[in-house]
């Protein structure tokens, strides 16, 4: 290990002595009582290293022989997930304390998992890629299934695992077939065997099984089945958590893998993910119509964005990668504020997920109402808001790569979409009165919910300048 | 001024952002201060588009008071003015201060009411005014919340399934537009409308799944167009969103869709099919005016069955907008002023014919045809002003709709004798079902005991219908007020349509 390349890796290698340290300490000091500070200092650390990551200097560097590499690609999507993670775990501090769920192991897995998250999206070797995977994995298992005492939760905990597992196996045996086939694991080894145009039959192969690993993780229909099981299993803060960073990670290691792997060969990849896309566009739309569970509904709803973003990828250009990140931007910002109003819906000091709840929010609490209003229409992708620039970038590329059905396919999907989106601001908006939920709501989740749901009014003026920074990312991946 | 147009459209949506963060809803002052703050904000937003209109150049067919900045994404923020949109926004700018005026009754929720006409507004004024693509596509979509809004919150007792069916019909037919607009960026690489209404789409033929599509790419973006389009006039037969939307809004919801919201379809014929792809309308354009030819008569005859007051005038307005989109579909001079002329005119007389429903709604609480009759006993103004719109309505002559329609059918007769017969029908079923209404609701004798007390038009309700007798009057018997604005830009576009298109064109679409 050369300095050179340790100074590549600083922020991870702090990150993870952070948790180290933050573990001892927790074992060192009576354990739970530290749990609240550790976790306001855990969200602390992480939005510091992100602000570094983000003004550090720009260019791409190789760490390890390869191993790893650092890019605008991955610092975009580093800035994105370290951000994400902080604010998710920041804003569920409070409901996690009242339910004696905050336990200081949870930060602590948490920063793990964002480790491996950050492994993933700098992988240049499926060695590292399945490093970072599993760091993520194994972490995100234990917490899925934090509320020990609840079947559901255990079920939640259980269920991901063995699928997990089950996906991890689908992974391993891919990246076999293809270090059986390239005589590497190095993305950069792989792509030289690739010719252009053609794919080696056992690549081929290895290349499916890879992506369908993969595509269990950022839940796309057919490999979706566990997804509204846990987020309706865990604790609403780690289903808030499953909603956003991991799912920014997996998509940038399905990019990252597509492009430095098997960049030559777009025709290839593109239709197997056209296909993820367009199924998750379409079954994550129409099952959400049946559910009352807002949970599950918002497991269904990250399915069909998932079933989006898929389809930027799909285009396998620099136009669909720009797209993609640009959308996950969003995307993250809208679930944030809506996992924000989540965690504060409560009656009588216990959490309720049933959307009928919501029945007439919007007398009792009108600027709540307003602001989840803001975000399930961005949801559903109607403008003016952010939803919808979107939705706009991502068809587009699309439209530019030729998948003019796709695209249709999607737009009719975005209806059936509305439907349930609309149906909670039924609920809020026309709904008939009932018993009103406590009014009781933590400061952070408040800021949390009105800063991204003014975020998508104001956004579309300049989109705050992620635009250039996705460009550069994507042109750092697509070269 | 240089900033005018935007004026015009914001100062709406700044009294809807005061409204929101300066009033604490819910007290009767509170509600008293709203309904004056939206009526000052429309009142004054039409004074200063009356300034747009004075400085207007008839004789300047392009664009006016322009504004431009660079947007993101490769967008422009660009806005102007020619001959065939002024009047659109004159006619929202006009309408909404009475629709304010109209809803003074209205108690629940009073502030949340108002923001939501007023954000209303800047939308409509918007999508008529705007230069770029995707800025017009999200006006246009951006309505649908607001008025989903007003519908499902102050709307009747099925006003859920009616601001559903309202928000995922008219959101399902843009989507198609969205992929047409996407499509012609990816095409010419720009969203700029001056640009794209003097380029030409190829429109060789193209095959899809083994059918050959004359007008090729012309044709299918027309057609994602007109599906959105469609959908929003509404044309038969997807109309059936309009008469559940109508009745179930509250007046002044109905009011603004009728008088406004229809008109962004009429407006959008005009301003896309036409000039951009007017191969495409000569390829599939006779088709669509079948289809408005069975609205027209299709939708009289539902009318003549209805027995909810509401509906007669919902179907009435479909039948009426399948007119207008015959005479801009006519491609003739004639037939497009006249249907320019139309939409204002409707503009005025279905908007006073749902006011006119809902000052009897207010009294007596039900929109029944058979709980009425004999009113001209106890409300001998309201019968006058209701005959007058009636009558405006039918298409008397001395009325602006008289002036409209007679050029529509002159302009149709031009190009399709038989769809001007048929067309001609529309004059006779909407004296029809028009007059069979009023004698029911208004003639006869006072027999029911409920009425008996029922009380005349107030002069708040008098005061709404004046500016609109005055004007539907005035048009009327001086049609030059509206096509000396009109003409010149109504001319460019007939010209540029028909330079467009080479005599022996659709003989060659047809043989390749």
């Amino acid at each position: 290990m050369t300095s050179a390349d340790f100074s590549i890796v600083l922020p991870e290698f702090l990150l993870a002595v952070y948790a180290m340290v933050a573990l001892l300490a927790g074992v060192w000091f009576g354990k739970d009582k530290l749990a609240p500070t550790l976790l306001w200092i855990t969200s602390g650390v992480m939005l510091v290293i992100a602000a570094w990551i983000g003004l550090a200097e720009v260019g791409s560097h190789e760490a390890f022989g390869g191993l790893f590499i650092d890019d605008a690609f991955s610092r975009f999507t580093k800035v994105m997930i370290l951000v994400s993670a902080a604010l998710v775990l920041a804003m569920g501090t409070d409901y996690m304390q009242r339910r004696g769920l905050l336990r200081f192991e949870y930060p602590i897995l948490a920063t793990l998992a964002v480790i491996g998250m950050m492994m993933m999206v700098s992988a240049g070797n499926l060695m590292s890629l399945y490093m970072g995977l599993e760091l993520q994995s194994l972490a995100l298992y234990i917490v899925a299934a934090l509320r020990r005492e609840s079947e559901k939760s255990s079920e939640a905990g259980l269920k991901y695992f063995v699928l997990g597992a089950l996906s991890s196996g689908i992974l391993l045996y891919g990246a076999s077939l293809t270090y059986g086939f390239a005589g590497t694991t190095q993305f950069a080894g792989i792509i030289g065997v690739v010719q252009q145009g053609h794919l080696p039959i056992g690549l081929l192969f290895g290349m499916v099984f890879l992506i369908a690993g993969l595509a269990f993780k950022v839940s796309a229909v057919p490999f979706h089945m566990w997804t509204p099981d846990v987020y309706e299993g865990s604790p609403t803060p780690v289903t808030a958590f499953f909603a956003t960073a991991p799912k920014v990670a997996a998509m940038a290691l399905i990019a990252r893998l597509v492009f430095d792997a098997f960049g030559q060969v777009p025709a290839e990849w593109g239709q197997i993910l056209a296909l993820l896309a367009g199924l998750s566009m379409v079954w994550g739309s129409v099952a959400a119509i049946g559910q009352t569970n807002i949970k599950r509904l918002m497991a269904y709803s990250s399915i069909t964005h998932m079933g989006f973003v898929l389809l930027g990828l799909s285009a396998g250009t620099a136009e669909g990668v720009q797209a993609m990140l640009t959308y996950m931007a969003i995307y993250v910002t809208m679930n944030v504020g809506v996992f924000a109003f989540m965690l504060s819906m409560e009656r009588d000091g216990q959490p309720v997920t049933d959307i009928k709840s919501l029945n007439q929010y919007a007398r009792q609490d009108p600027t709540k109402a307003l602001a989840m209003l803001v975000l399930l229409f961005s949801l559903a992708g109607v403008p003016p808001f952010l939803g919808f620039f979107a939705k706009f970038a991502v068809l587009q590329a699309a439209l530019h790569a030729g998948y003019i059905w796709l695209v249709l396919l999607g737009v009719i999907a975005s209806v059936v979409a509305a439907f349930y989106y609309l149906r909670i601001v039924f609920y809020m908006y026309f709904g008939k009165e009932t018993d009103p939920l406590d009014n009781r709501m933590p400061a952070i989740q408040w800021g949390l919910l009105m800063v991204s749901a003014l975020a998508m009014l104001l956004g579309i003026f300049n989109l705050f300048g992620i635009e250039g920074a996705a460009q550069a990312a994507a042109a750092a991946l697509v070269n | 001024m240089q900033h005018l147009l935007s004026i015009v459209i914001f100062t709406p949506a700044v009294a809807a952002l005061i409204l929101a963060l300066v009033l604490r809803g819910g007290s009767p002052e509170a509600d008293r201060n709203a309904k004056w703050v939206a009526l000052t904000a429309t009142s004054v937003t039409f004074l200063i588009s009356l300034f747009l209109l004075a400085g207007f150049d008839p004789s300047n067919t392009g664009f006016q008071f322009m504004e431009k900045y660079s947007w993101i994404m490769g967008f422009q923020y660009r806005v102007g003015v020619d001959g065939l949109s002024i009047l659109f926004v004159m006619l929202t700018t006009f309408m909404m201060p009475l629709v304010i005026v109209g809803s003074w009754n209205v108690t629940d929720r009073v502030k949340e009411y108002m923001i939501a006409f007023l954000v209303l507004e800047t939308l409509m004024v918007g999508t008529f005014v705007t230069l770029d693509l995707v800025l017009f596509y999200l006006f246009f979509e951006a309505g649908l919340i607001p008025m989903f809004l007003i519908i499902g919150i102050w709307g009747g007792k099925q006003r859920v399934y009616a601001a559903f069916k309202f928000f995922l019909y008219t959101f399902f037919g843009s989507v198609f537009m969205l992929v047409s607009i996407i499509y012609i960026y990816f095409h010419t690489g720009t969203t700029d409308m001056p640009g794209l209404l003097v380029y030409e789409f190829p429109y060789t033929p193209v095959h899809i799944l083994g059918i050959t599509i004359p007008g090729g790419v012309q044709t299918l973006l027309w057609l994602g167009f007109f599906i959105s389009f469609a959908i929003k006039m509404p044309l038969w037969p997807v109309h059936t969103w309009l008469p559940a939307a109508h009745v179930q809004a509250p007046t002044a919801g109905s009011v603004v869709l009728a008088a406004v919201l229809l008109k962004l379809a009429d407006y959008g014929f005009l301003r896309f099919s036409l000039p951009m792809f007017p191969v495409g309308n000569l390829v599939v354009g006779p088709w669509a005016m079948w289809l408005a030819v069975i609205a027209i008569i299709w939708t009289s005859l539902v009318a003549l069955v209805q027995t909810d007051i509401k509906r007669v005038i919902a179907y009435s307005s479909v039948a009426h907008m399948a007119v207008v989109l015959l005479g801009i579909f006519s491609g003739t001079q004639q037939g497009i002023e006249g249907g320019i002329f139309m939409v204002v005119a409707h503009g005025f007389t279905s908007a006073a014919l749902f006011l006119a429903v809902g000052v009897v709604y207010d009294r007596m609480h039900t929109r029944e045809i058979s709980a009425y009759g004999g009113l001209v006993k106890r409300m001998p103004a309201y019968a006058t002003i209701f005959m007058f719109f009636t009558m405006a309505n039918v298409g008397l002559p001395g009325t602006a709709n008289f002036v409209g329609e007679f050029l529509i059918l002159v302009g149709v007769f031009q190009v399709n004798t038989w769809v001007a017969l048929f067309a001609t029908t529309s004059v006779i079923l909407s004296a029809a079902y028009a007059l069979w209404l009023y004698r029911r609701v208004v003639f006869g004798d006072l027999i029911k005991e409920s009425l008996r007390s029922i009380t005349d038009l107030s002069t708040r309700e008098k005061w709404i219908f004046a500016p609109l007798v005055a004007m539907t009057l005035l048009l009327g018997v001086y049609p030059d007020l509206v096509t000396n604005i009109i003409g010149p830009s109504v001319t460019q576009l007939v010209q540029n349509y028909h330079d467009a298109l080479p005599d022996n064109l659709l003989s060659d679409l047809v043989e390749h």
